[in-house]
């Protein structure tokens, strides 16, 4: 009986959205379109939903209280790839030649996916924005003219972490003999970090251990045994994905290592990996590339504008504070200040990748611009240009406190010098192998 | 009616033994091949041949490849991810090691090194059966994904990990992997090598290594006592089946995706394949082929079809409902015709000769 | 239970061996660090993970045993399972009436399945049923989702994650893992007293034995079906219980099959006792060889390692430890 009630619900709500949705998407016919690849199923679900109400929300707020950007209507549509990368190539292709001008911009959300789609995005002039994820490198707009890193990089994110290990220490001078362990997802993603801290090891002196885990992570024990009974180092990084962070966490905790010596990548931090964490999780540390929680001015607007009316992506309005929904939000606006930036400068109609690749060659999302819209200390200020897709690429240092993350510290600054040279130098081979001459910038 | 082949003689045996004996099987034949040459490419959007006809065309290979080992030779395997990312990291060093090579040559030197190690990793077959055969190459999947993922040099040192296939050309300008390369030189580039390598197995196992293939699948042992030697006759399907993998793998990495990460090819890939060759029919060169449509094909319909016919259903209840009705169209299939998609289509034919008339 | 001779020696092998492969690494490397007190934790640690895997693994056996099936949707059962517990839980039901509804649905399910499934599907090769149980994953994936979302969800058991006691001032065992070992066992010994002792435990073990023979001394095959389906499926619940409340319920849960695999073969499809004698195996041997072996490869071996071991013990026995013997005719 339960089944068949909520069977009812089912397709009771299906016809709800359905016909929402079907209101919704009646638009002008010149609207500018958007395609956003979301995963709200599969493994990783848990991560990526919040994401796509963020960004989906944001998109909305703007077309509810503004009528969309200059006048121009969004049209946002989603296609699910259950960050699986077969479905993720072909929702780009799906959505690429949508709309009058096609997708002005594409975000896979998934390093897979980012890999699959590093050829065709510059054969189809889409620009290819991937927010802390995707390759480092391609913070040389030289040789990735499509591809647009900000606001961080995982080289920059592990720079920042030995930074805010050294603060904590008391300086960097006190690295010398301390012992750092990674613990990563073994995958293209978990290993980016690896060369950075290995030169910044033999820079400061640390022991720098690493600890593979096997996708998906389901068991860790025998890493924690290493780290926690054996190597017993002084802080544990961790580069994980999906179910690995909460076993992580859960089999730290098991080994009694401190959790409040235990920093995470952002992709570590989502609220969903605290919550199966439960207790074990109090004290945790993340890196985050943009602030915590729902007590900014564009919180309060799509609340008033969106979830007031019933009009709201997620759940309920108190899901708007997850740290995936910020990034969500941030998602959306760097491209819709990129698709603004483009209207400005090729007249107010839809725009083309090619228009807003342009745009984001010269983004400018100034700390007075975050103001107007209610997000300052929620992101960073970006800049980029023609040979600098990243910009400053600095994240903040969270702490769950058991129920949310709370910041503690500033926006942390990477060592952009030595980073800038590691870029051009990777990129540089990846240039050779692939036979691209690099582009001229001014 | 349509299908009757009385009225045809064959004489010679050259003509008795033709592959496609009858003449309507011929014509249709012809007429599928000029369809896939000539009339795909010209009517198909870009949507189309990169996004659909690609991965179905790559993923035939592969499939044609463990219907080898599995529908032919009767060894069960859920090791193709394995040699398909061997494929595509032996092309990958090769490609960058000798950039003069041209890329057909890349593709089949990538082939012979998956199919070392297939043999290699063929060997347990020998003692190891049915469901725990299975399970065993799962240990070849995980051992060789981890190896690519754990030694830089497969990957140049790369710090992710990640190969990038080299911009490459089949003759002139013609590219068929890089950015520049075109959909529909892609298409035709693979559609060929598919082709021909159907057209190789189809002969294969025709010929005396095929009736050893298929002596041992229906009963080993006593394909042992009639003089059929274990050893050779496993690890050469093995070898053939890792060949036909290992050059799907090579290229799903150059062709189709032009950048990989060893993930591209974990255990789901395996399972997608088997999946293909049992939906598609086991021991059927037709059913690797069908196979792979209804698994690539399927999915790709049932996400775009409500917005086809005009529904609107948010994103998530979409891929849900997806879920479901594959799964219920798999159990359909099997209830209805447990022998796969060739199946079918034999009982189709069958029926064609007597149609429209009763008797 | 009769063991074998061989049997036996591979067992003083595989101990002999897995205690002297760490110790000889750990005298040769400078990385690898052994001592004796440090080597019984990894031991019992893995030896505790094992029988976590082997609550997974017995899903698989029953199954097996009873028709034949290699049933693939195990894992997805598991996730089922737990979603409908933790979502009925959340609808405001106690835990215990959650419990008992959920095992409720479990019924259904496995009555559905042979109606729908099993029955259209009687006497095809064990490969075509193997394809079906596919399908059942797929859907129950895409149904249990439909229902119930796919959001993390919590399953709090309140057994603490702090570190649990020291055994001996040295060894550090987790109490978390203590009861889940507890619960499987005290599952294990309900399951083999119910084959064991019952009526329908006997008619069970009649129709793994012969089919045809059970038919003909009166064993009803699709009621029997449907018991198998429905315990199977109460494993299903417990497994789903446990690793829910370690790693919170979500869709990941499903993956803990790939898990199951090699302890499957290692003990063989048929046997109950080898579910769990297999998971002890696969469990501490893959995480002796992950702390002892694997830092001298470069880490992260735990996946294929279990296979690899499980394809060494298939090598001596080809139907796993305690597998029934294949015995093929011409």
């Amino acid at each position: 009986m339960n089944i068949r009630k909520a069977s009812t619900h089912i397709i009771a709500t299906a016809l709800i959205a359905g016909s929402l949705a079907g209101a919704s998407t009646a638009f002008a016919a010149d609207s500018q379109f958007i395609g956003s690849l979301v995963y709200r199923t599969g493994p990783y679900a848990p991560g990526g939903i919040p994401w796509a109400d963020g960004f989906a929300d944001y998109i909305n707020l703007l077309n509810e209280r503004d009528g969309g950007i200059n006048g121009v209507k969004l049209s946002l549509e989603e296609c699910d790839t259950a960050y699986n990368t077969d479905k993720g190539v072909e929702c780009y292709e799906r959505l690429k030649n949508k709309g009058s001008t096609g997708m002005p911009a594409v975000m896979p959300l998934s390093t897979g996916i980012t890999y699959a789609l590093l050829d065709r995005v510059v054969a189809d002039k889409i620009p290819l924005i991937t927010s802390g994820y995707g390759r480092a490198d391609a913070a040389d707009g030289r040789i990735f003219p499509y591809v647009f890193v900000p606001p961080a990089t995982y080289w920059g994110g592990a720079d920042i972490a030995i930074n805010y290990v050294a603060s904590q220490e008391g300086g960097y001078g006190k690295l010398k003999g301390k012992k750092i362990a990674l613990v990563y997802h073994d995958s293209a993603y978990g290993k980016e970090p690896i060369r950075t801290l290995e030169a910044l090891a033999s820079e400061h002196g640390f022991k720098f251990s690493k600890f593979p885990v096997p996708h998906p992570g389901l068991e860790q024990k025998a890493t924690w045994l290493k780290i926690g009974r054996q190597l017993r180092p002084d802080y544990v990084l961790m580069w994980g994905w999906g179910v690995m962070n909460a076993t992580a966490i859960k089999e730290a905790a098991a080994v009694g290592f401190p959790r409040d010596k235990f920093i995470g990548v952002w992709w570590s931090g989502n609220d969903a990996d605290m919550i199966p964490a439960g207790k074990a999780a109090k004290g945790y540390k993340s890196l985050q590339f943009n602030g915590v929680g729902s007590d900014f001015g564009v919180h309060q607007q799509i609340k008033n504008e969106l979830y007031a009316k019933g009009k709201g992506s997620a759940k309920s309005a108190e899901q708007t504070g997850e740290v995936a929904y910020n990034r969500g939000l941030q998602s959306a606006l760097i491209l819709t200040e990129a698709l603004q930036a483009a209207m400005n400068h090729y007249g107010n109609k839809p725009v083309t990748g090619e228009q807003v690749a342009w745009a984001l060659d010269r983004l400018s999302i100034t700390e007075d611009r975050l103001k107007e819209i209610g997000a300052d200390g929620l992101f960073d200020p970006i800049e980029l240009s023609c040979v600098d897709h990243l910009g400053k690429g600095r994240a903040k240092v969270t702490q769950w406190d058991g129920k949310q993350w709370k910041a503690i510290s500033d926006w942390i600054s990477p060592n952009s010098k030595m980073l800038r040279a590691m870029y051009e130098a990777s990129a540089a081979q990846y240039a050779k192998e692939k036979g691209i001459t690099p582009r001229p910038c001014g | 009616m349509i299908y009757r082949e009385a009225g045809e003689f064959k004489t010679s045996y050259q003509k008795d033994q033709a592959i496609l004996s009858i003449r309507q099987d011929n014509w249709f034949m012809w007429a599928i091949m000029a369809i896939a040459f000539l009339v795909i490419p010209v009517i198909s959007s870009e949507y189309w041949l990169g996004t659909i006809m690609l991965p179905f065309l790559i993923l035939s290979l592969a499939a044609l490849g463990l219907n080898v080992l599995t529908g032919y030779a009767g060894q069960l395997s859920l090791g193709t991810g394995g040699f398909m990312a061997t494929g595509a990291f032996a092309a990958y060093k090769i490609a960058i090691a000798f950039p003069e090579l041209h890329i057909v040559v890349v593709m089949l030197m990538s082939g012979l090194i998956a199919a070392g190690v297939g043999i290699l990793f063929g060997i347990p077959s020998l003692r190891i059966k049915g469901f725990y055969l299975a399970v065993a190459t799962l240990a070849s999947q995980f051992f060789l994904i981890w190896m690519f993922n754990k030694f830089g040099w497969f990957t140049n040192y790369s710090s992710s990990g990640v190969i990038s296939a080299p911009p490459m050309t089949v003759f002139g300008d013609n590219f068929v992997t890089g950015p520049y390369a075109t959909p529909v030189a892609k298409y035709l580039f693979t559609l060929s090598l598919v082709v021909f390598f159907a057209l190789m197995t189809k002969n294969l196992v025709r010929s005396n290594i095929g009736r050893e293939w298929m002596a041992v699948r229906d009963m080993d042992i006593a394909a042992e006592i009639i003089g059929i030697k274990m050893l050779p006759t496993k690890l050469k399907a093995f070898a053939y089946s890792s060949f036909l993998c290992g050059i799907a793998g090579a290229l799903w990495a150059f062709v189709h995706t032009g950048s990989v990460e060893p993930l591209a090819f974990d255990v789901n890939r395996s399972f997608q394949i088997l999946f293909m060759i049992i939906i598609g029919g086991l021991g059927s060169i037709m059913g690797a082929f069908l196979g792979a449509a209804f698994i690539v094909l399927l999915p790709i319909f049932l996400s775009n079809a409500p917005a086809m016919f005009g529904f609107n259903i948010s994103v998530d209840l979409i891929s849900h409902i997806e879920f479901m009705v594959f799964g219920a169209l798999i159990i359909f299939f099997l209830i209805v015709e447990p022998h796969g998609l060739a199946r079918l289509w034999q009982i189709l034919k069958e029926k064609l000769r007597l149609w429209p008339f009763p008797y | 239970m009769r063991i074998e001779r061989d049997v036996m020696y591979i067992f003083i092998a595989t101990l002999f061996l897995m205690v002297a492969i760490p110790w000889v690494t750990g005298q040769l490397s400078e990385e690898i660090f052994f001592e004796w007190p440090f080597f019984f934790e990894v031991a019992i640690g893995g030896l505790l993970a094992g029988v976590m895997y082997s609550l997974v693994a017995l899903g698989f056996v029953l199954i097996f045993k009873a028709s034949g099936v290699f049933n693939f949707a195990q894992g997805a059962m598991v996730l089922f399972s737990a979603l409908t517990l933790v979502g009925l839980n959340e609808l405001g039901l106690p835990m215990w009436l959650a419990i008992v509804m959920t095992l409720v649905v479990m019924l259904i399910l496995a009555v559905v399945i042979e109606r729908v499934v099993l029955r259209p599907l009687v006497n095809q090769e064990h490969i075509i049923l193997f394809m079906a149980t596919i399908g059942i994953t797929y859907f129950l994936d895409g149904f249990g989702q439909t229902i119930w979302g796919s959001e993390v969800k919590i399953l709090d058991l309140g057994i603490p994650s702090e570190p649990g006691f020291y055994f001996d001032g040295k060894i550090l065992i987790n109490d978390f893992d203590l009861i889940a070992a507890l619960i499987a066992g005290v599952l294990v010994i309900t399951l083999a007293l119910f084959f064991q002792y019952t009526r329908i435990g006997r008619a069970l073990r009649a129709v793994a034995d012969d089919h045809q023979a059970a038919l003909s001394v009166g064993i009803p095959l699709k009621h029997i079906w449907v018991i198998v389906w429905a315990v199977a499926g109460i494993v299903a619940l417990v497994a789903g219980i446990m690793w829910g409340s370690k790693l919170g319920v979500q869709f990941s849960l499903a993956l803990i099959a790939l898990k199951a695999l090699p302890v499957l073969i290692l003990g063989g499809f048929t046997s109950v006792p080898g579910a769990i004698v297999g998971g002890l195996i696969i469990g501490a041997g893959e995480k002796i060889a992950e702390v002892f072996i694997a830092p001298l490869i470069g880490g992260g071996i735990e996946d294929w390692f279990a296979y690899m071991l499980a394809l060494a013990f298939l090598v001596f026995r080809p139907q796993g430890l305690f597998g029934e013997k294949i015995i093929e005719r011409v």
